[in-house]
């Protein structure tokens, strides 16, 4: 199974992401250059997190137009796994293949620290390893993460059971408390219709070592790579 | 024609300044050469009152790889690698415009960092403002730290950890000091030096603007009532502009193509082309016609003066340009070749066919005059320092006063700031913000390396001397607590007016007390940085001798925390706690006094508790370990029984008076916790050593216990503190972001 991670002008988490998934699933990953016209060859993509283009504008709004995105948008229109990981999330939503868009945090300022989630739905590739309900610590930093979409969208995320994470508390209950930037029914993750196409706010990277004191991100590239041998979901 | 004098005396030059630039050039200087001149030779660039003092420091070791006089130290760490660091101000700017101010101080010392061809891994911020009471603070306050997280987080570069420190001196005149830590192979070390006569010389990055004229010079004077007119004067930062620059140069000097890369900081093109011939022996020729701009019609002495951020000067190997180009161009940055190194050591300035400056490049720099400035002993000293201290009268509730500690600014989490900092992007953060020191893995290696930012500025303004060596010696301990052996030190001096006398010997003094803790414990000095005139309105900041420190750990399994891991371990008081209440926090709190004498440190005291206490976190005797430092036993205590979500319950003899015992400041002094068997042994241990110790208690249970016993007085011993540790963590995390609602 082959890795790519889009390196776009300001990612600054392509390198951690490249480390984690080759630390974690042991697969070949490289970097996409964000000029690049083709992703051919590769069977996951993830776009990382960072400031692209400085994000001076709409968070990814900008990298939505980078070369790179129309490959991109095909193979995730082909069925392609994509995952998005802060500004990858934004930029998901930014290049329509996620619903929604993700304002400040309610308390307007840049937010780093651990919190919980609530695995939703373990059906897609990028959960299979989880059991529904199963509480993973994944930390968050990020100044724009709080999830909005209008009423009809967030009803037909919410029947699809594309609401993949929840921010709740360490015994699994999803208050406003545990709710760390405002996002609509505490939403930290959601996939597209067909459950191919991640996108969430925490970072899964960062906490897949056992020297960086936090194993639970390894359940998700361990799922992609189960999911892609078809030893889950 | 000659020149009118104000001209000289508004860019800051006096008049026997001005008389030696004739002299040296053997002809009146012009306005451009004045300019340049003005801020070569302004304190900011040139340390003229300085640099007798710092001479007096050491500088020299055998992990030392550089020194101070490059843009960052280096300090090996063994396997072919090293440590790049440094500390700078940024505090005039921040005190004005505090979000870019503190910003472009991020961005101005990564640049130092990534311009030695080391990749940064971690940014420190030390920051001082006055009373969060004042709503102007805490608008300062918020500025700095939302600018340092607005810059850090998007350039990538995760902000471990630093101070924050509240007291009025600093109400008018905030202290922001980044410090940034690299990490580099030796062989991968690059210096600025325009080395190659006939190199082409490029300029990359970012174009130049108006802004930032004389920020150099605006650094060198005291903050006035029309500082404010000083705005334009403050950079504006892009750190999306010095991403793209950060990985271009690095990946640029991998190639082997370039001979010297320097950083354009203050003094922008002036400061970079002389200080890299100079470095050299060489000179400059440039055309600034070809510096790409961002706006029409500057003159040279803008594009000379411009402190527009995001930009680099590099000498390259001859014939290796377009391959330079083409890998800025890949970042999409310019990459313009402004002119070539020459032989004749002159720096000379041309504007298409004409030249518009000719300075020897020398005369910048190495000829920049020196100060031997009158000293005297300021006369609050005496009065300060004999405080009768032990007259105040004790508390009666030892509960409140711990309360009232933790909720104290200077000793409450500092998580409000830190939280708005990415401290995990890179992978590397092994401990986190909030304890003794920052530690950063090594990938690809067992080791780690230790990092922390230290200075209490009360005990310098109580004692200068004294005052200084303890940073230096808390700083090592801080490093030696988390399980590392301290190599070296960079700091950020910030002072006073330093014609004023009274300001010029506390400089002497802290510089002394530096440098004999600095030799002491064996961490040279590889520069940094010295900030003056922080002053308002004749009213000087503490004299802040920030001490920025980095160590190593050999072996990251052996990695050492504050809190207390298990129930029963024993807790053991290392060092000597003495009846030391002068400069406390304590007495700020409870009596509203900033006066006596500080605690004394003793060296060879320190010396011999820090080789014990590494050398048993490494034997993996020793389970937790902290410093005891502001706030004094108790609260060490209590801060050790947060981080581990765990009790402890103490019982100490009553020497002295209980609150000295609390929450004196004594020096040397850790606290660890080892296994409940291993107790004899560490005793053992510690009488062959000669090390001086208390045994404390036991952890375990809910709540902090302090109980005291005093033999020979029946009655007089008792319980002075019980608190649940959850009523503990409450006070001291939530104080800061109670203050800024």
């Amino acid at each position: 199974m082959k890795f790519g991670v889009v390196v776009f002008p300001g990612s600054n988490c392509d390198a951690d992401c490249l480390h984690a998934i080759q630390t974690v699933t042991g697969q070949p990953v490289e970097y996409i250059w964000h000029k690049s016209g083709s992703v051919d060859g590769f069977d996951c993509i993830v776009l990382p997190g960072g400031f692209s283009y400085g994000d001076y504008l709409r968070c990814g709004a900008v990298a939505r137009f980078s070369p790179v995105m129309k490959p991109v948008i095909e193979f995730a229109r082909r069925g392609g796994m994509v995952m998005g990981i802060c500004n990858g999330f934004q930029i998901l939503t930014e290049a329509g293949l996620l619903p929604g868009a993700l304002h400040r945090n309610k308390n307007l300022q840049f937010l780093c620290h651990d919190t919980y989630l609530r695995v939703e739905n373990n059906t897609t590739p990028f959960t299979c390893r989880a059991s529904e309900g199963q509480v993973i610590k994944i930390p968050i930093a990020h100044g724009e993460g709080n999830y909005y979409a209008d009423p009809e969208t967030l009803r037909q995320l919410e029947e699809n059971k594309q609401v993949i994470f929840r921010y709740c508390d360490p015994h699994g209950e999803v208050t406003p408390e545990a709710n760390p930037n405002g996002s609509l029914n505490n939403i930290a993750g959601i996939c597209n219709e067909q459950g191919n196409v991640l996108g969430m706010m925490p970072h899964p990277e960062r906490c897949a070592e056992a020297v960086l004191g936090n194993t639970d991100g390894q359940l998700i590239f361990q799922s992609l790579l189960d999911f892609w041998q078809r030893r889950c979901g | 024609m000659v020149m009118d004098p104000k001209v000289w005396r508004e860019m800051g030059l006096t008049d026997s300044e001005y008389e030696k630039i004739v002299e040296i050039l053997g002809r009146e200087p012009n306005y451009v050469e004045v300019g340049i001149f003005a801020v070569m030779w302004s304190e900011h660039c040139s340390y003229k009152t300085s640099r007798p003092a710092l001479k007096t420091l050491p500088t020299e070791g055998p992990a030392i790889l550089q020194g101070p006089g490059e843009n960052a130290g280096i300090v090996d760490i063994g396997d072919g690698q090293a440590v790049v660091f440094k500390i700078e101000s940024h505090n005039h700017p921040s005190a004005i415009e505090p979000y870019q101010g503190a910003a472009t101080g991020v961005g101005g010392i990564l640049r130092d960092i990534f311009t030695m061809g080391a990749r940064p891994v971690a940014v420190l911020d030390s920051l001082r403002f006055g009373e969060l009471d004042n709503p102007r603070v805490r608008y300062l306050f918020d500025g700095v730290v939302a600018g340092i997280s607005g810059y850090g987080n998007c350039i990538g570069v995760p902000t471990v950890g630093g101070e924050v420190y509240f007291a009025d001196s600093y109400e008018d005149n905030c202290l922001v000091n980044v410090m940034c830590v690299g990490l580099i192979d030796q062989k991968d070390i690059k210096k600025g030096v325009a080395a190659g006569i006939g190199n082409p010389v490029m300029v990359v990055g970012a174009k130049t603007g108006r802004d930032g004229i004389h920020g150099a010079t605006f650094a060198s004077e005291e903050l006035s009532e029309e500082a404010a007119e000083r705005r334009p004067a403050v950079q504006v930062g892009d750190p999306f502009m010095e991403k793209l620059l950060l990985e271009a140069c690095l990946e640029v000097i991998k190639t082997g193509y370039v001979v010297g890369i320097q950083d354009m900081g203050a003094a922008g093109l002036t400061s970079s082309s002389c200080e890299m011939a100079s470095r050299a022996g060489t000179g400059l020729e440039m055309d600034l016609a070809l510096v790409p701009r961002r706006e029409e019609g500057m003159t040279p002495y803008e594009v000379m003066l411009s402190e527009s951020q995001e930009r680099m000067l590099l000498v390259v190997e001859k014939g290796t340009e377009e391959k330079v180009k083409e890998i800025f161009a890949k970042w999409d940055l310019d990459a313009v070749v402004v002119g070539r190194v020459t032989g004749d050591g002159i720096l000379r300035i041309k504007e298409g066919s004409q030249v518009v400056a000719e300075i020897p490049a020398r005369a910048l720099t190495e000829q920049a005059p020196v100060y031997h400035r009158p000293t005297r002993v300021p006369a609050y000293l005496e009065e300060v320092q004999n405080y009768p201290v032990d007259s105040l009268n004790m508390p009666h509730d030892y509960n409140e006063v711990l309360l009232k500690l933790l909720a104290s600014p200077n000793i409450a989490s500092k998580e409000y700031a830190y939280k708005q900092y990415d401290y995990m992007v890179g992978l590397n953060t092994v401990v986190t913000p909030g304890s003794d020191a920052a530690v950063l893995r090594v990938k690809g290696t067992r080791k780690g390396i230790a990092m922390t930012t230290d200075c209490n500025g009360r005990y310098c303004y109580l004692d200068p001397k004294t005052g200084a060596a303890i940073a230096v010696a808390e700083a090592a301990r801080n490093l030696v607590c988390s399980g590392a052996k301290p190599l070296a030190v960079t700091n950020c001096l910030n002072f006073g007016n330093p014609e004023k006398p009274e300001v010029m010997w506390t400089f002497w003094q802290c510089i002394e007390g530096m440098a004999e803790a600095c030799r002491a414990l064996e961490t040279p000095v590889t520069g940094g940085n010295v900030s003056f005139y922080n002053e308002t309105r004749g009213n000087a900041v503490y004299p802040t001798p920030t001490i920025g420190m980095v160590g190593l750990v050999e072996d990251l399994d052996k990695v050492c925390t504050q809190g207390f891991k298990q129930a029963g371990d024993a807790i053991f008081l290392i060092g000597e706690n003495l009846p030391e209440l002068g400069g406390s926090e304590y007495l700020k709190i409870q009596f509203g006094l900033e006066k006596g004498k500080p605690p004394a440190l003793n060296l060879e005291l320190e010396k011999k508790v820090q080789r014990f206490v590494l050398d048993e976190i490494k034997s993996g005797l020793i389970k937790s370990a902290h410093d005891c430092s502001e706030g004094g036993l108790a609260v060490a205590l209590a801060e050790c029984c947060i981080s581990g979500g765990i009790g402890a319950d103490i019982t100490m003899v009553r020497r002295f008076r209980g609150d000295a015992l609390l929450f004196g400041e004594s020096q040397s002094c850790i606290i660890i916790s080892v296994d409940r068997h291993k107790g004899v042994e560490l005793v053992k241990k510690l009488v062959d050593a000669g090390v001086p110790y208390t045994q404390l208690g036991t952890v375990g249970g809910d709540s902090l216990i302090i109980n005291v016993v005093n033999p020979g007085c029946t009655g007089c011993g008792g319980n002075l503190v019980n608190l649940p540790v959850k009523k503990i963590e409450e006070t001291w995390r939530g104080a800061i972001a109670c203050l800024m609602k």
